[in-house]
């Protein structure tokens, strides 16, 4: 079976304008929604108190809220998590050392609001280790960068190295703007899931970079953009197959996985989209503006031993 | 023709060795993934509180008291003091746990802990196969972060400080106007003239190296401004988590944890978690209590095993040894006590040594002068709760104090602010004689900076969630890629196949690699990815049959060409997975492991493992067609 045909000859470069035009946008769009609604961080990173219950039939969330600042809880949320009967409940962190124990405090309210309500789980986050995090977070994807222009330099060329980062900032950066539109929660497992499409978006990369390298020294009399746009043609079936994969256990994650895995499901099928779309159009095309042409990639002359004697033969 | 080894060999084959080789390998990782079909037993888990052994015979009486009460145990065994009962269900489970509870409550102090112990069979464990160690997000339990308040421990360091400047002053008769603290950290010390400051501050030189000095002029005051060297610094927060870790650890046997782990976190940070426990506000309760620490002299009068305590004295047990008789007036208490470090004598026998503050060293001084030659008692006491269950609830009722004697040595001399205790320790007796005298002293607070406490019906709902995703996720690229490739379809999924057993057999065998839910989603991820080798390999193989290659070159082509571009690809991805594992702690952490151990493994089995059964299938052979 063959989901593309197979003398493919798509003018990829042709929508190079409009493609940047596109991604810019998209940037531009992304930055102004973060800076201007911000993410809805979770507890991870904010601090405060979280629990989670399960109730025997479906919750009144109402009777929850009045109960609750009947008991003097009065900055709260209460929200139905995955189901009618699951209900989830944030406090905001409080100034204070004994503030670990207003978990414990809410589930006795709770207790004694309905008998059958179970505790399912709760969490606390003093307000330092939520700052420490979202410091350590931020650096953890400017260090993976880092470290992975170091090697697509060594491995490449500088100019792809820059491509390819360009690229995975597009794709980051998307894909939080996308959560600061939607508003959907900003947590640790969210995190994780953007580092993972740093590292899935750059595996489709790497392996366009791989072919264009591969075809300037093969294909020696065509321009630039003629050979990225023949790379970019032969490895589009591989693109759509490995992503059309992904998706498939991605979308067994979001629909099965559960409201705790949600978040992580979310992240990873908007970056995936976008990596998919970056791998083409971004990284290849900043590769191309900066120039990038086939002396770049002639394999350096090594002086093999007895390279002369070969010629004998 | 010039030609290379490799193809002397048929075109698409490996060496015998190789499949050799490869068969054995997967049969490995077969046998060490087998331990989690096996599942787990409900267990009743008894140690020894303070590493003290369940002797056989009190082995024995407990099963016999479980038969009389009617539980039927599946299986137990008492490995190295630690008793372990299967037993069939949860009820059986929980009654077990109240009847032993009850049955060696007299018998010493011992932690009875429910437990879910795997039930690999005694060949598997034999070969050191054991289950997935799953995260607490998984199987339930409270994990705490305590920080250590080290700007509350080092201004206690300053106090004491200050009150032994004071005391040396005095003695060398060196008049001061003031010593106190300066507003962040440091001391000042105040002197009337320039002639008493250079007194004292070689004074200071003398009696306090660990202090760095400055002089200046405030007024008509001479000033001595000091402060602890960044060295001294870093003792005294290492000392204030080492103490805090050890008070700790005994804190948690009383809760009754079957596998708790305890450990430092930076440098300011402990991790606590606790397996199955659920009732936080009681696990903060226990771990919130000090323990104090007394010395005592030893009234000798009684002798050893007293029957009555004599007037003024108290029977107390000495550990591990027997009932002696101690005074109830307390010399100095572990307030007083600043550090206690293992150190050796001039033989080199292991020794304690013991630091108390000025006032702590006079009063010590002050009794043992007049005791030389007399044993005195190193009293521990511990507030303990007692629990009853209301409502399905831990309620505390009331409290009381258990008092050991963690030593009694013999007093040889007069001592004063820095003594030692010697004695006919171990290394490891004096190691823990200095944690216990560090326990009881005086404690850098501690407080909970983050809770997560997960109940046992979400951790098997978060368990559940997560086979159902693998599973659906996995039929469906198996699906999809037959449809897609065919023959070499079937190929591709052999490899991801093994390649689930691979990631499940290296974590169940690396120490430490726990199974988390966003560990799931790793495996899954990875599921989804590992099939991209292949993809690649596959493609390049149609692209090669394309240009009219013969299918036999074809393949050798195109895993020949793919192989650089997936190395390169799954590097860069390996970095990613590198700096989660750096920055992350707990789930993110278990993520990173499995996404690490993921593309290794996909990488192994999707190009050699693919590879060896492609060779099997069309090696050595002309071919006219492959399916692909």
């Amino acid at each position: 079976m063959k989901i593309l045909k197979s003398n493919l000859n798509i003018d990829f470069i042709k929508f190079k304008k409009i493609a940047a035009v596109f991604s810019v946008l998209l940037m531009i769009a992304s930055i102004v929604t973060v800076s201007t609604k911000g993410l809805n961080f979770g507890l991870d990173f904010t601090g405060g108190t979280l629990i989670e219950v399960g109730y025997q039939s479906d919750a009144d969330i109402n009777k929850i809220k009045s109960d609750l600042n009947a008991a003097g809880f009065s900055k709260i949320m209460v929200q139905n998590f995955g189901t009618a009967r699951d209900v989830i409940i944030r406090l905001a962190p409080v100034e204070g050392k004994d503030s670990s124990k207003i978990g414990n405090e809410v589930h006795a309210v709770l207790k004694k609001g309905s008998a059958d309500v179970e505790m399912h789980r709760i969490e606390f986050v003093g307000a330092s280790v939520g700052e420490e995090l979202t410091e350590q977070g931020g650096l953890a994807i400017i260090v993976a960068l880092i470290g992975i222009l170091i090697y697509v330099s060594l491995r490449f060329e500088w100019k792809f190295a820059l491509g390819s980062v360009a690229a995975l900032a597009h794709d980051v950066l998307i894909t939080v703007g996308l959560f600061s539109l939607i508003q959907m929660e900003f947590d640790l497992t969210v995190l994780a899931a953007v580092l993972a499409v740093i590292g899935y978006s750059l595996n489709d990369t790497i392996v366009v970079f791989d072919r264009i390298r591969e075809n300037f020294l093969k294909l020696r009399k065509q321009d630039s953009s003629k050979v990225v746009n023949i790379s970019l043609n032969q490895t589009l079936s591989r693109t759509i197959m490995t992503s059309i994969t992904t998706m498939l256990v991605l979308l067994a994650l979001f629909f099965l996985g559960g409201a705790t895995i949600h978040g992580f499901a979310t992240a990873l099928i908007m970056g995936v989209l976008v990596g998919t779309y970056s791998s083409i159009y971004v990284a290849s095309n900043v590769a191309l503006a900066l120039g990038i042409c086939k002396e770049d990639l002639m394999p350096p002359e090594v002086e093999k031993e007895g390279a002369d004697q070969e010629a004998l033969m | 023709m010039f030609s290379n080894q490799t193809h002397m060999r048929p075109i698409n084959t490996y060496p015998k060795w190789v499949y050799g080789l490869l068969v054995v390998l997967l049969s490995l990782m077969i046998l060490y993934a087998l331990p989690n079909i096996y599942g787990e037993d409900f267990a009743v888990q008894v140690t020894g509180e303070k590493g003290v052994a369940v002797t056989d015979d009190l082995f024995k009486e407990m099963q016999q008291e479980l038969a009389d009460k009617g539980i039927t145990i599946k299986a137990s065994s008492n490995e190295e003091g630690k008793v372990l009962v299967r037993l069939n269900s949860s009820e059986d489970q929980l009654s077990a746990r109240d009847i032993i509870k009850e049955f060696v409550k007299d018998k010493g102090r011992f932690v009875v802990a429910p437990n879910f112990a795997p039930a690999t069979p005694e060949w598997l464990k034999g070969l050191g196969g054991a289950p997935l160690k799953l995260g607490l997000d998984l199987r339930g339990g409270i994990h705490f972060l305590m920080e250590v308040d080290m700007e509350s421990a080092l201004k206690t360091r300053e106090e004491q400080y200050i009150s032994d400047i004071k005391t040396r002053l005095r003695e060398d008769k060196v008049r001061y106007a003031s010593v106190t603290r300066a507003k962040d950290l440091g001391l000042i010390a105040k002197f009337r003239s320039e002639e008493l400051r250079d007194k004292a501050e070689s004074v200071f030189r003398q009696n306090f190296a660990e202090l760095t000095t400055r002089t200046r002029e405030v007024g008509n005051l001479f000033e001595i401004v000091a402060a602890l060297t960044p060295t001294k610094i870093k003792e005294i927060k290492d000392y204030a988590i080492k103490q805090n870790i050890a008070t700790l650890r005994n804190r948690i046997n009383e809760l009754g944890v079957a596998e708790p782990l305890i450990q430092q976190q930076g440098s300011d940070r402990i991790l606590i978690q606790l397996p199955g426990l659920q009732d936080s506000t009681r696990a903060k309760e226990i771990i919130g209590k000090t323990a104090t620490l007394q010395f005592r002299l030893v009234n000798e009068s009684a002798g050893y095993n007293p029957k009555r305590a004599p007037a003024g004295s108290e029977i107390i047990m000495e550990r591990g040894k027997q009932n002696i008789a101690v005074r109830k007036s307390v010399i100095v208490d572990g307030t007083h006590l600043t550090d206690a470090t293992v150190g050796f004598d001039e033989r080199g026998l292991p020794q304690i040594n013991v630091k108390l503050d000025s006032e702590g060293g006079s009063k010590m001084l002050a009794t043992t002068s007049k005791n030389v030659g007399k044993p005195m008692a190193i009293v521990m006491i511990e507030t303990k709760g007692v629990y009853e269950e209301v409502d399905g609830e831990q309620k505390l009722v009331s409290t009381y104090e258990e008092k050991e004697v963690a030593s009694a040595p013999n007093i040889q001399s007069a001592l004063g602010s820095s003594f030692r205790i010697t004695g006919q320790f171990t290394p490891t007796e004096a190691h823990d004689l200095a944690l216990v005298l560090r326990s009881g002293s005086l404690i850098a607070p501690i407080y909970i900076v983050e809770e997560r406490t997960i109940g046992p019906s979400l951790g098997q709902q978060n368990i559940e969630l997560g086979k159902t995703s693998i599973l659906v996720g996995f039929v469906a690229v198996l699906i999809f890629m037959l449809i897609y490739y065919r023959a070499f379809g079937i190929v591709a999924n052999i490899a991801l196949v093994s390649n689930m057993v691979f990631i499940i057999a290296i974590m169940s065998l690396v120490p430490g690699a726990v199974l988390t839910l966003p560990g799931i989603a790793g495996i899954v991820l990875t599921v989804g990815m590992a099939v991209d080798a292949n993809v690649l390999i596959f493609e390049r193989i149609r692209e090669e049959l394309k240009e009219g290659t013969n299918p036999a070159q074809a393949i050798y082509n195109g895993y020949d060409k793919a192989f650089s571009t997936i190395a390169d690809a799954n590097v860069t991805t390996l970095i990613a997975a590198l700096v989660l594992f750096g920055i992350g702690t707990g789930p993110v952490a278990g993520f990173a492991v499995t996404l690490f151990i993921g593309i290794l493994t996909s990488m192994f089995t999707a190009i050699v493992g693919s590879r060896a059964i492609v060779n099997l299938m069309y090696g050595g052979k002309a071919l006219n067609k492959i399916s692909i």
